[in-house]
């Protein structure tokens, strides 16, 4: 067909198909309030030159991360990405790739998938991974859900360490799947006693780390209670480069962990297209959510890739699907096996021995400045500092000064009483002169 | 009460006494095609007539057995586990699914036996 805008006959022919006289009565059921009476009162149109001009001013007024001393983090990441990643997802046969159904085309997409899920299931210390899911925080709801199903209970508790914006997916989910959800209390200092809540209630218990707070939680005693009682433990990353360092949850008793991947491969993007991680047992993989490549051989024996176990999925089980995802963050996830492939074993632990050691450099730093104190008795790469006075306001502060220092816990928490709360994130790329400048900036403020 | 009798679902039960052999017919394997899972239930689970007893995975589909009696589940066929191709090869017999404790023997009234299941699935 041709992509004309409609004509007036066009339109006459189809509202008398429909039966009705003219537009108005097509959205006769639409309140009149929400209707548009007049053209929207929009400027005209600008030459692309003009535009450009226009979106280089509004974007000039961005402290952009990579322009000054940048400490964000909660959740999502400024690494370092080589130029080779970049190059080489915007390859037209992974950039505009369709989903693997056809393994005769599709070898390519279907190889890195397995690729991606050998190196998610390796990184998390378990049997099997999948070819992600949209993020971390939908991935942790999924993993609720699949934790339900496995155990015939429909009630999670999620640890007051977890990333609010995840718990607040989690409860969404829930409510419209009429699951019960019971939350632990913020927990800055990573303290809480996870494990005398736990019961037969239960389905899963969902414990991050490193915590939003930077706490490094030790899963073995939590998952050792989860299993006495029946119930799963899931374990959540926000920071993918810290299973460079930390032992895996795989290997401390977890039965699904699951997490963001952005860190490696993929750049900030303004929160999102991200890349959701999802590993568990076999014995629990038909189960599992989303999409998953496996190996096999073609016709003449030769090692070849296909989507397998897809009776899960929804285009198969309809409305008796384990998820309604059927997609998977496919260029996000490529980008991430590309950087990981570049790094390599030892280079990921290089880089997450870099991470945490600019980090604490920082924190070294910070904890001699007069009124701060370090929550952190553990942390990777993040950390929680009680500040003198209204964090919010003091990041407002810095960022004046051209120092993004990070994010006030008031922000992901508001009305919890932790307004003097601070996160700091440092990763690789934050030098000596980023430390430096955060020091006296903070110094200033104060 | 014995025999065999058929569901317009295609499962079959052989019924012995009180105990009943639950699976599904050669015409329900050749539709489905390569069986690849068989999810059964736990023994022990009590299943009304109609309700779900089990899931069939096939290369493309996956299929409700319902159950075409009441009763509870008292063994399953392990075997599938390992070789859930045996429904595809040999349904009537080794490809059985589940073995249920009957409740009421009455209920079998109103299924097929051998020649009307015959004879329903020439109408498909």
């Amino acid at each position: 067909m041709r992509y004309h805008p409609l004509s007036d006959a066009d339109r006459e022919a189809m509202l008398a198909a429909i039966g009705v006289a003219d537009i108005e009565a097509l959205y006769a059921d639409a309140p009149a309030s929400t209707l548009l009476t007049s053209p929207l009162d929009l400027p005209p149109h600008k030459s692309e030159m003009e535009v450009e001009r226009v979106l280089s001013r509004l974007a000039a007024r961005n402290v952009a991360a990579g322009r000054v001393p940048f400490f964000v983090g909660a959740g999502a990441y400024k690494h370092h990405v080589p130029a080779s990643v970049d190059h080489l997802v915007q390859r037209s046969e992974f950039l505009t790739s369709y989903t693997p159904y056809q393994p005769e085309i599709s070898q390519g997409t279907l190889q890195y998938l397995f690729e991606f899920q050998t190196q998610v299931a390796l990184l998390t210390g378990m049997e099997v991974a999948n070819a992600s899911m949209y993020d971390g925080s939908t991935a942790t709801a999924e993993a609720v859900l699949m934790a339900h199903r496995l155990t015939k209970r429909r009630k999670a508790l999620l640890s007051g360490g977890l990333h609010p914006h995840y718990a607040e997916v989690v409860r969404t989910i829930s409510r419209l799947a009429e699951d019960a959800v019971a939350d632990m209390a913020p927990d800055p200092r990573g303290v809480e006693d996870l494990i005398a809540q736990i019961d037969d209630t239960l389905s899963c218990v969902v414990v991050q780390t490193p915590d939003v707070f930077g706490n490094l939680r030790d899963l073995t005693p939590i998952a050792e209670a989860c299993h006495r009682h029946g119930a799963l433990l899931v374990a959540v990353f926000t920071e993918a480069v810290s299973l460079g360092l930390v032992t895996p949850p795989g290997a401390m008793g977890a039965d699904i962990v699951v997490g963001e991947g952005q860190s490696i491969g993929n750049a900030l993007n303004f929160g999102g297209p991200y890349v959701g991680l999802f590993a568990t047992r076999n014995e629990f993989v038909r189960q599992m959510p989303g999409r998953l490549a496996g190996e096999s051989v073609d016709a003449d024996g030769r090692r070849s890739f296909v989507l397998t176990l897809s009776t899960r999925e929804q285009h198969i089980r309809r409305d008796k699907a384990t998820s309604n995802i059927c997609t998977n963050s496919g260029l996000c996830a490529l980008a991430f096996t590309i950087h990981l492939t570049l790094l390599g074993e030892a280079g990921l632990t290089k880089l997450a021995r870099l991470n945490h050691a600019n980090a604490v450099a920082l924190a070294e730093m910070l904890e001699k400045v007069p009124g701060v104190e370090l929550l952190n008795r553990t942390f990777f790469n993040e950390f929680t500092l009680r500040v003198p006075g209204d964090a919010a306001a003091i990041v407002e502060t810095m960022a004046a000064k051209g120092v993004l220092a990070g994010v006030p816990v008031s922000r992901l928490l508001p009305g919890a009483g932790l307004d003097d709360l601070l996160l700091v994130a440092s990763t690789e790329a934050n030098a000596d002169e980023d430390r430096a400048a955060f020091v006296s900036a903070l110094k200033e403020t104060l | 009460m014995t025999g065999l009798r058929f569901t317009k679902d295609h499962e079959y039960l052989r019924l012995d006494g009180d105990a009943a052999v639950v699976g599904i017919t050669d015409y329900a394997q050749e539709q489905l095609g390569d069986i690849v899972f068989v999810d059964l239930p736990k023994v022990g689970k009590k299943v009304t007539k109609g309700s779900e007893l089990a899931v069939i995975e096939s290369v493309k589909a996956a299929s409700e057995v319902y159950a075409p009696i009441s009763g509870e589940v008292v063994e399953v066929n392990a075997a599938l586990g390992e070789k859930p191709a045996l429904v595809n090869e040999d349904p009537m017999q080794g490809g059985w699914l589940v073995k249920l404790k009957v409740d009421a023997p009455g209920e079998v009234e109103g299924l097929m036996d051998a020649d009307a299941y015959a004879s329903f699935v020439k109408t498909l």
